[in-house]
């Protein structure tokens, strides 16, 4: 029930939000961070739930630590069936985390339509938490389109000069890739119909789903296109650089925070355990196309001269070490990736507030604009410094964590790629720092007495200093909560290569 | 003649009154407003006589009509859109110059075709009711006399359409040369008992390009844009919802009863229509400015998407392929019906906002009527959380089981391209007015109660559909039944 609540929450929240805007808009935003609090308050108490059982110590079959189960249109063996495991517990706690900074960065920056951008921004964190929760593949694709609407509402409305090509084109590229998915979605049920005879959405059933492997491989493509456009990968990536610099702010930090990271997600949930067989096929050529996004994201990324172009780019170059630890199926790989997702999540949330900070103050974007910042605004400098060594994998911090593992995994199972791939951990520290060097050192090129980080700001600012440091020298909890689900998703995989073997 | 076979066509007879003394009345007294009275209050007792025929179905009501479920389902279901034209209509030809009674009364007669047809069981009532339809369909159209460009579009849609009858009637002639039968369930089983090409092949084929043309699939689809875009709005929310609705019935229930799906040639035909539709109306949907134009392509899409929902009949389960057939039609006719109403709800007295720069910064100045749009607009492109969304889910249902892989594509090439198109509108509506604009307070009208009240029933039945579809979902498979 508890999982039902904190959907329930946000969406109620939303709809006050719109209607409170008549009574005054700081009414809007204290709404929107009540409704989150009550969500923070409740993963707190799963997380608490979680510590008292132990987790590493439990048995497989009661990994799900929360579930619940409505029947929705039996008619087609859908129901309403949401479970919460240890990967979607870090996920939603993320999204939760990523919600209030949003709401932060969006504090001072969003004027007109106060109501309505709320609404927009908790529906928005309503279908990704749904993402996440979701055990039945339709509610998963309703949820997965769901939250597609209203960020681009929030694009469209608030974003930037572009805001309108920036939107419809996010809006075509993820729309277009789920229909294929919904293909592979209904194509999987009937495959599951022939054994069993009923129609079933259930993601525990369609585990058990038997398929030729020519079908599998079509079926899981279905999937693989939608999740690796929204993750994305080199060549489904052009939506992403548009949309990240036109969203406002707080658009840009769910879009970098979490959206991207629903990609992940699908892979890890759905494409690994459904299709073992073809996943073990196409692992390749997904890994290849991993370190092509390393590698092109962060060439492109150094070629910038918008600063949030630049982290969008970057974010293409970290994203492809998730994909790359996905289909590299080992233990070690997988949990790099989920450490990727959270510490990524983080950083590039934080970066992209400290860019739509930097267009507050100086109204633009332009590096060539900036320069020379540092003396004016020392601590929000030195936060960005942070940051971006943070993003560029400083070992003691979360990111380095993550794709070092990444790294270490994979080169178990693909030396020759992996070692391609550890090229971006140079690239990374290369357009890291010029985006550094150009913003605030050198000659002072706005003479005006610009406004440093205030409270609100740093309080923001600090929480994701203390989750990145604490990730980066004390990774255990976050890999225990982790691991049943990593495996889990792995044994199908782990089957197979048992035999090959 | 029995006396249950008189009350189950009991609406048909309600109606037909009403049209009677509608004409008497608006002969004795000219007044608008009692006409519309009249008009509306036939409607309802038609409606309210539904389910007193009920109580008699399923009955042969003389040699030309069938009434069952199926036909009373649809007779409801086009009275109510019926319903809805008259109640939109009432302010739009208020404010327009000229004697605009008799608008209600061609209102109900093109209704009493449409019933006419979803309840013909024969091909003579199946004529009578196509051409009781299309000619006051065309008197609807070329209503505004006044104006050069609905007189064009009456006159090409009178040509066409009699060109299709002419299609019709000779298709009509090969299969009754063939097999000495007019009514359906006669024909059937003299049809399946060949399977060769034959003249009857021949003659459905005829029919079908008949329907072609009243459905204005592609390439059959030329005349739509310039009737949709030069008739009175009301009237072009009829001829989108209730004309092709009846026609699509009438099309399903024929094929149903002949079993026209063991055809492989039809199969062929019904693809390339399916394929040659959606891209064209997606295709030139694509950099429409015009709203009325640009629906009209729109709708000429979704037929396609519905001749894809045939194309699956052909090789699985019939009953599921009606069940889906119906709930797409369903939700096309209401969506379709609701964002005509909303155009009209925005036209001032002296044009129509058909332009896409009447929808600039709707959202600011009215929000209401903007949120409806928009989920309309997302229910025709099949977003989640509303109908539009279960009915594309259908489309997807019945391909994949009938593994009409490419035919899927094409389904989704069409939806991305439909996608696009309905974004430019939201797109417009979303613009932030310019400041001068703000202050334009003339065609800030807000909506009278009534049409208030019809469009959030209408919006709220479209996002009920695509929430909690269960129920209906049960009760369109217990109606398809009755074809199937």
């Amino acid at each position: 029930m508890i999982l039902l609540i904190l959907i329930i929450v946000l969406l109620l929240g939303g709809l006050l939000c719109w209607y409170a805007e008549q009574w005054g808009s700081s009414w809007s935003r204290l709404i929107a961070l009540a409704a989150l609090c009550i969500d923070a308050f409740l993963i707190i108490l799963l997380i608490l739930t979680v510590d008292s059982i132990s987790m590493p110590q439990r048995p497989e079959s009661t990994n799900w630590l929360a579930q619940i189960q409505f029947n929705w249109i039996p008619r087609f063996g859908i129901s309403l069936h949401l479970a919460l495991d240890g990967l979607s517990l870090l996920l939603i706690a993320l999204t939760v985390v990523l919600g209030f900074i949003a709401l932060s960065s969006a504090w001072t920056e969003i004027t007109k339509k106060v109501g309505f951008f709320h609404f927009n921004l908790l529906w928005t964190l309503a279908g990704v938490m749904g993402v996440f929760l979701a055990m039945d593949l339709f509610l998963f694709f309703i949820c997965w389109e769901v939250m597609i609407v209203p960020m681009y509402l929030l694009i469209s409305i608030w974003g930037h000069e572009q805001r309108h090509y920036a939107a419809i084109k996010f809006f075509i590229f993820t729309q277009l890739s789920s229909l294929l998915m919904l293909i592979a979605i209904v194509a999987l049920v009937f495959t599951y119909r022939i054994d069993s005879g009923v129609f079933s959405f259930d993601y525990f059933d369609l585990l058990h789903t038997s398929f030729g492997s020519d079908n599998g491989f079509w079926l899981m493509l279905g999937f693989f296109i939608a999740f690796v456009v929204k993750l994305p990968v080199v060549p489904f990536h052009t939506w992403l650089p548009d949309a990240h610099t036109q969203a406002p702010t707080a658009g840009s930090v769910i879009l970098a925070g979490v959206l991207l990271k629903t990609g992940a997600y699908g892979l890890i949930r759905f494409v690994v355990p459904l299709f073992p067989a073809a996943v073990y096929d196409f692992a390749p050529v997904a890994m290849t196309l991993g370190v092509i996004s390393i590698l092109y994201g962060a060439k492109l990324a150094f070629a910038q001269s918008d600063c949030k172009r630049l982290i969008a780019y970057s974010s293409i170059s970290h994203m492809g070490f998730i994909l790359l630890g996905v289909f590299a199926w080992n233990e070690i790989a997988f949990q790099g990736a989920v450490m990727t997702m959270l510490a990524h999540g983080i950083s590039s949330a934080a970066l992209f507030m400290i860019a739509g900070a930097l267009q507050e103050r100086i109204h633009s974007r332009d590096m060539a604009c900036m320069g020379g910042l540092w003396q004016d605004l020392p601590k929000l400098s030195g936060l960005a410094l942070f940051f971006a060594v943070a993003a560029l994998g400083m070992p003691g911090l979360g990111n380095f964590i993550g794709e070092f593992l990444v790294l270490l995994g994979a080169f178990q199972h693909h030396a020759l790629i992996t070692s391609v791939a550890a090229i971006g951990l140079i690239l990374a520290p290369v357009y890291s720092l010029i985006l550094i060097q150009k913003i605030f050192h050198g000659l002072q090129r706005v003479p005006q007495q610009l406004n440093d980080f205030g409270l609100r700001e740093m309080l923001t600012m600090m929480l994701m200093v203390i989750i990145l440091v604490w990730m980066g020298l004390y990774p255990q909890p976050m890999m225990d909560i982790a691991r049943l689900s990593v495996t889990q998703s792995l044994q199908g995989v782990t089957t197979i290569v048992g035999e090959q073997l | 003649m029995t006396g249950n076979s008189l009350i189950a066509l009991l609406p048909i007879i309600v109606l037909a009154t009403a049209c009677v003394v509608l004409m008497l009345v608006i002969a004795i007294n000219r007044n608008f407003k009692l006409a519309w009275r009249c008009s509306v209050a036939g409607v309802i007792l038609s409606l309210l006589s539904l389910p007193i025929a009920v109580e008699v179905i399923p009955i042969t009501a003389t040699t030309l009509m069938l009434i069952d479920r199926y036909a009373l389902f649809f007779s409801g279901l086009l009275l109510i859109i019926g319903g809805y034209t008259l109640i939109f209509g009432y302010r739009y030809f208020k404010v327009r110059e000229g004697e605009n009674e008799e608008f209600f009364l061609l209102t109900l007669i093109a209704l009493l075709g449409a019933i006419t047809l979803v309840s013909s069981n024969h091909f003579a009532s199946f004529f009578i009711g196509l051409e009781t339809l299309s000619v006051s369909i065309f008197a609807l159209i070329a209503y505004p006399s006044q104006q050069r460009r609905s007189l064009e579009a009456a006159f090409k849609y009178l040509l066409l359409s009699g060109v299709s009858s002419a299609f019709l009637l000779f298709g009509m002639a090969l299969i009754y040369a063939e097999t000495g039968a007019l009514a359906f369930s006669a024909m059937s089983p003299l049809l399946n008992s060949g399977g060769q090409l034959s003249y009857s092949l021949i003659g459905i084929i005829m029919i079908l390009i008949a329907m072609g043309f009243k459905l204005s699939l592609a390439p059959f689809h030329m005349w739509t844009p310039d009737v949709y875009q030069g008739a009175p709005l009301p009237a072009t929310a009829f001829v989108a919802s209730v004309s092709k609705g009846a026609i699509l019935a009438l099309w399903l229930r024929l094929f149903m009863t002949l079993e026209l799906y063991n055809s492989d040639i039809l199969l062929a035909i019904t693809s390339f229509l399916a394929i040659a539709t959606m891209m064209t109306g997606n295709l030139l949907a694509l950099l429409q400015n015009n709203i009325k134009r640009m629906l009209a392509y729109s709708s000429i899409a979704h037929l396609g998407y519905i001749l894809v929902i045939f194309c699956a009949s052909f090789t699985s389960d019939s009953r599921l392929v009606s069940e889906s057939l119906m709930f797409y039609l369903l939700v096309y006719m209401l969506t379709t019906l609701g964002s005509f109403c909303v155009v009209t709800a925005l036209s001032p007295a002296h044009r129509e906002a058909e332009t896409l720069e009447d929808y600039t910064g709707l959202f600011w100045r009215q929000p209401w009527l903007a949120t409806q749009f928009t989920i309309l607009l997302l229910a025709l492109a099949g977003i989640p959380l509303t109908a539009g969304f279960i009915a594309k889910f259908y489309v997807f249902i019945v391909g994949v089981q009938s593994h009409l892989w490419l035919m899927l594509w094409f389904v989704v090439l069409g939806s991305g391209m439909g996608l696009f198109y309905y974004l430019r509108v939201i797109r417009e509506m979303l613009k932030q007015p310019k400041d001068g604009q703000t202050g334009d307070s003339n065609e800030n009208t807000a909506l009278p109660t009534m049409e208030w009240i019809a469009q959030t029933i209408l919006i709220v039945i479209i996002i009920w559909l695509g929430i909690l579809p269960s129920d209906f979902m049960t009760f369109l498979g217990s109606v398809s039944q009755t074809i199937g």
